[in-house]
């Protein structure tokens, strides 16, 4: 049970049972969808940009526990983030998710928990799948408004 | 301890012959291996055989003079035989191929490329593998034709009325599987070849889960082509065989150029070695074929009937057990006369990764995703499904501690 309860760490399952962030966003500033052709799980991600900060995010699709807590646990740490430090965000959680940095509490709040998913290479899609759909949804927010930060 | 009272088969004493089945787990259990549709194990025979082979007489086949490569080349073709024999085909019209996948993409290229057009169908159904959809699809991209999906009835049947209306005059290839990978299906595969047939139409039946599992006699399915593999059957990767009507591949252009496939080449042109040679352009999977030789000899020592009877009252057991845990969903087929031992479900409030991840944690070995058949996951309404699947070698301690974990599961994951 030990390497379970390494992997599903309580903080997880929470996540999963009462998911934060949920649902899509009207008069988003970018969307993403995203499928993991593993399982063929899919991601929503919406993103409404205000003054170079993400002022609303809001995730959808359904998935398994990993890749449901890891959109959850985005949606509550990416809201508030100016655009440059979001992407810095999910460039550290997918060097955490690849065992290639040392996991920063401070940064990635509740994701931390998932730093036990790095020792599953299976999952660790799951768990990017939501982080790297809001790198894709900056970059197609920045390409549609050229100067918008 | 394990026990296998009143099977049709001792697959407890079988599961001696494989060294993962006889091994102990990091944590001193034993491996309970349902995932045989992905693939089989393999017995210590098989593996010994490939050993030998390149110990005693690796050599390349079909060329030199020399007694080792002779031996080589005796071996090589002796694997051809054992599967030629295994489903009642010609051994001149059995092709090796690198897989099931291989075969079928042989026939979507070297005949479907060349015979389809504009206004030309080819027949499938939903219920198929990527691997026979996928191949006719880039081949339809191609030549201008059009792939349909044949439905499949709510209860994991091939919708036969709805087939006999599809195939029609522009239907040019009826391709189905034999046995579902993912409901388990058996399909009346003798009597949609006769129906295609009959309006002209060439077939291909993709056998890749039913000779592991049961006797298949390609002559009596009749057949223009028929695909499988051999890592599923006991045997090693890297092999498949396609078992085609003579004159299809008599009739058909190479589909791989290279060696050993050619009769001579001249700065002008080449011409074609006999078939079955003709399709098997490089040096071919001469370990791999030793090795299917010998896992066709251990299946056919078990007899394909006993292990076909051993299947069904494991499918049995197992669907009595998937019964006993609550908000499960079996997909596919109840009636195990209907069915193989491959059976997918789905656990309210549990992804399938999850349960994957959870039942590993007590050694029981599962499948979860959408078993490359997406067409069928979206008619499902499901995007993936947990898949237990067993063989010859299967006990009832499998199946128990296939139920316990899942009852265990559903309380992990916080569902009751």
């Amino acid at each position: 049970m030990g390497v379970l309860d390494d992997l599903y760490q309580q903080l997880i399952l929470d996540h999963y049972r009462n998911r934060r962030g949920r649902g899509r966003i009207e008069g988003a500033s970018a969307s993403v969808h995203e499928n993991n052709p593993v399982c063929g799980d899919e991601c929503y991600l919406d993103i409404l940009v205000v003054d170079g900060r993400i002022a609303e995010i809001k995730s959808d699709g359904d998935g398994c526990s990993i890749s449901q807590a890891a959109a959850s646990m985005l949606t509550v740490v990416a809201k508030g983030k100016d655009l440059g430090d979001a992407l810095d965000l999910v460039e550290h959680f997918r060097l955490m998710m690849h065992g290639e940095a040392e996991p920063d509490e401070d940064l990635l709040g509740d994701a931390i928990a998932l730093e036990g998913v790095a020792r599953y290479p299976v999952r660790v899609k799951c768990a990017l799948l939501s982080w790297l759909a809001l790198r894709d949804c900056i970059a197609d927010y920045r390409k549609s408004v050229p100067t918008g930060g | 301890m394990r026990s296998s009272a009143q099977h049709a088969l001792d697959a407890l004493a079988l599961r001696a012959e494989f060294p993962i089945l006889a091994s102990p787990r990091p944590g001193g259990g034993e491996v309970h291996y349902l995932d045989s549709a992905a693939t089989s194990q393999k017995p210590q025979r098989v593996l010994d055989s490939m050993d030998a082979y390149y110990r005693e007489t690796n050599a390349n086949v079909h060329r030199g003079v020399y007694e080792m490569a002779a031996e080589a080349t005796e071996r090589f073709e002796a694997g051809r035989d054992a599967v030629a024999r295994l489903v009642n085909h010609p051994r001149d019209a059995t092709v090796f191929t690198k897989n099931a996948t291989e075969a079928i993409n042989l026939v979507a290229w070297a005949w479907g490329v060349r015979e389809l057009g504009e206004g030309d169908e080819v027949l499938v159904t939903l219920m198929e593998h990527h691997s026979n959809t996928v191949p006719w699809q880039i081949v339809a991209g191609i030549t201008g034709a059009t792939v349909r999906f044949c439905p499949v009835t709510p209860g994991g049947e091939i919708d036969m009325d709805a087939m006999r209306q599809m195939i029609g005059p522009r239907t040019r290839m009826v391709a189905v599987v034999h046995v579902s990978n993912t409901l388990g299906t058996i399909n009346p595969v003798e009597e949609i070849v006769a129906m295609a047939h009959e309006a002209g139409a060439l077939t291909m039946v993709d056998a890749t889960q039913s000779v592991p599992h049961m006797p298949v006699d390609a002559t009596a399915i009749g057949s223009d082509f028929l695909a499988f593999t051999g890592h599923k059957m006991c045997g090693p990767t890297g092999i498949g065989v396609l078992a085609a009507a003579p004159s299809r591949l008599e009739a058909m252009e190479p589909f791989l150029g290279g060696g050993e496939m050619i009769s001579d080449v001249t700065t002008e042109g080449s011409s074609w070695n006999d078939i079955p040679w003709k399709f098997e352009a490089g040096t071919p999977p001469i370990a791999e074929a030793v090795g299917l030789g010998e896992a066709v000899a251990f299946l056919e020592g078990i007899g394909m009937q006993g292990i076909r009877a051993h299947e069904k009252q494991v499918a049995q057991q197992m669907l009595d057990a998937l019964d006993e845990v609550p908000g499960l969903t079996i997909y596919g087929p109840r009636d195990v006369e209907h069915r193989g031992a491959s059976v997918s479900f789905s656990l309210d409030g549990v992804h399938p990764h999850d349960i994957g991840q959870f039942l590993d944690s007590r050694d029981v070995c599962v499948r979860a995703g959408h078993h490359c058949t997406k067409p069928l996951m979206r008619h499902l309404g499901v995007q993936s499904t947990a898949r237990a699947s067993a063989y010859l070698y299967t006990t009832d301690d499998d199946i128990t501690a296939l139920r316990n974990a899942l009852i265990e599961c559903r309380k992990w994951f916080g569902v009751s």
